[in-house]
């Protein structure tokens, strides 16, 4: 009866192609936007995944989230440093000055200054340029988003100068960075050489880096620095996890997508039920004529559910080829990159895809299971 | 045992309170093995629910029916459905096949649902259908075939008893004489019996006995020779 079952949806082109649509459509768009808000939460991140060479995160104890620090004092750092179980500790700067081109071309950059002495915290993805021209005077290391809005259709080239604060800053290095949520550039330098780009304030640093000594976890380090600081310590991921809650539970982006991405559920639903249950009232004499010549309730109900599954199936395979494609297509841009269709996303998608398609199927399995098969002699 | 089909004082009532309608009031009708039996009356009357209650597709609200030797009101669930797809075809006025598939499908599918293997049971019904004239039909859908041919692919399986439902008031003369002698062929034989609802005056020759049904209720019957 499967064969039966899929030449009766074979049969009616247009509500077939019509169930098709609604669930590639709403595949599409649960996918889509799931994938863009996990990629905007995954940016909140980027320049803590950038730091490779510390664990912990060291900050005032009140702080939420990485981009809005109370700044640390000297003796913090050296507190943390005095930590037993802690191998060391490093400043991290982070500030927003403007940055300004040669032809006037200006924007405010996202500036990370790193321990002088160590450089811990500087970039690994270098794309031109050697990290250790860092400790150049006035050498900062800029990202291709940088590069290429301050110098637009220029090729790659090292010397190149920019305005800070009245400072000037040489580019001594270009880097591939993680995409930032505020899509500033990046930019990293010294320490020393950063809090001059930025208004002074009596006291400057944003975080201490450190990294837990041979034997000590990471969980037991922030421990024991928090309980001897006063500080709050956490690991890379944990600070990651802290900045991703604060969006999701401070701003509106959770709520702006989870409302588009619930339409697409409901609106798949009911299109997809609604056609589906027109398609069955429409066949609902051949059901009846299926019933008197012996066809079990039980295989029909298995008739529709193989219906709505290959429904369900050609319709998700399409929706997520789209999103597939979208993301295939605009992963070269420099402003989109980092938005991508996590395998967890396309499961979930086709969970959400399962549950639609058996909505749609169960008011149809309903009406089958209650006809009386008594309709075939009706006119 | 003569009769195919033995009915005894049955009731039939459709809703609930005062809106309760009785359209079976004691019927008692019987269709014997090796002929068409004929049911004919009003619009109405009853036929169609009669019709129904003989193929087991409605229980009487109360009475006996007996078809085949077997007391269908005490199969219930899986055992009605079985025995329908063993003993009982259908005829429609509307035809019923499945625009979908083609002659021969909708031919196999009483052997689809009996669990027979897709090609061999389109195998059997290409093989049946050929030996009703329409081997050159067999791959043609239902919108390309004639009312007459569409009527002789449901017809396919000659199955123990036959119940049509105003058979031949969708053909014209010469295709409802054509469905008439095939069901008068099948229900020659001693062990099969067809019973027909039908208004269409054209074909009453070809009836064996024809029970007048009117409010519910068989008035008479007429047999052969009266026929």
């Amino acid at each position: 009866m499967n064969f039966v079952a899929i030449q009766m949806l074979l049969g009616d082109k247009a509500k077939y192609m019509g169930l098709i649509f609604a669930v590639a459509f709403s595949t599409f768009l649960m996918s889509h936007q799931s994938s863009i808000f996990c990629g905007l939460m995954v940016r909140t991140t980027s320049q803590i995944k950038d730091v490779r060479d510390a664990d912990l995160w060291v900050m005032d104890a009140k702080t939420q989230y990485l981009d809005e620090v109370k700044a640390l004092t000297d003796d913090d750092l050296y507190r943390v440093r005095g930590v037993a179980g802690v191998q060391w500790a490093e400043p991290l700067f982070k500030g927003l000055p403007r940055a300004k081109a040669g032809d006037g071309n200006f924007r405010v950059v996202t500036m990370i200054g790193v321990d002088d002495s160590t450089l811990v915290g500087a970039p690994r993805d270098i794309v031109m340029g050697n990290i250790e021209d860092l400790r150049q005077p006035d050498a900062i290391f800029i990202d291709r988003v940088g590069y290429e809005f301050f110098f637009p259709k220029q090729k790659y080239e090292l010397g190149k100068t920019l305005e800070l604060n009245d400072h000037r800053a040489i580019i001594k290095g270009i880097y591939n960075s993680s995409a930032p949520f505020q899509n500033f550039p990046v930019c990293y330098t010294r320490y020393s050489q950063a809090i001059g780009y930025v208004g002074r304030e009596r006291n400057m640093m944003s975080f201490v880096l450190a990294k837990a000594a041979p034997g000590v976890s990471n969980a037991e380090a922030c421990r024991r620095i928090e309980a001897a600081t006063g500080l709050h310590a956490a690991t890379t991921d944990q600070f990651g996890w802290q900045t991703i809650w604060y969006y999701i539970s401070h701003t509106g982006i959770p709520i702006n997508f989870g409302i588009t991405i619930g339409i697409a559920l409901i609106v798949g639903t009911i299109v997809a039920g609604q056609t589906f249950y027109i398609f069955t009232l429409e066949n609902l004499k051949q059901f009846g004529a299926l019933k008197a010549i012996g066809v079990t309730n039980l295989r029909i109900t298995g008739m529709i559910l193989q219906q709505a599954a290959l429904v369900g199936a050609i319709g998700y395979s399409i929706g997520i080829g789209m999103t597939a494609a979208f993301f295939e297509v605009t992963k070269n841009n420099l402003d989109l990159r980092g938005f991508t269709l996590l395998p967890q996303i396309a499961a979930g998608t086709f969970v959400a895809v399962l549950m639609i398609v058996m909505l749609a199927s169960l008011m149809s399995v309903r009406k089958v299971l209650v006809l009386e098969p008594a309709i075939v002699f009706r006119g | 045992m003569t009769n195919a089909v033995e009915c005894r004082a049955i009731e039939k009532e459709f809703g609930v309170g005062d809106n309760k309608t009785q359209v079976l009031r004691g019927v008692d009708f019987e269709a014997p093995f090796g002929g068409i039996t004929f049911l004919v009356g009003p619009s109405g009357c009853g036929k169609t629910t009669l019709l129904s209650v003989i193929a087991g597709l409605l229980d009487p609200s109360a009475g006996d029916v007996t078809v085949i030797g077997e007391n269908i009101n005490a199969l219930k669930g899986s055992g009605a459905v079985k025995f329908r797809r063993r003993n009982i075809g259908f005829v429609f006025q509307q035809f019923n096949l499945l625009p979908a598939l083609t002659a021969a499908e909708n031919a196999a599918v009483p052997l689809f649902a009996a669990g027979v293997p897709k090609k061999r049971a389109v195998e059997q019904a290409e093989a049946l259908l050929s030996e009703l004239g329409l081997a050159k039909r067999a791959h043609a859908r239902p919108s390309q075939l004639s009312g007459g041919q569409q009527q002789r692919v449901a017809l396919v399986h000659e199955p123990r008893l036959i119940v049509c439902d105003e058979p031949t008031s969708a053909l014209d003369h010469e295709s409802g004489h054509a469905v008439m002698e095939l069901l008068t062929k099948a229900a020659v034989r001693p062990d099969r019996a067809v019973v027909v609802v039908t208004h269409d005056s054209r074909v009453f020759n070809f009836a064996d006995r024809i029970a007048h049904m009117d409010d519910g209720k068989i008035l008479k019957t007429d047999v052969a020779a009266l026929v």
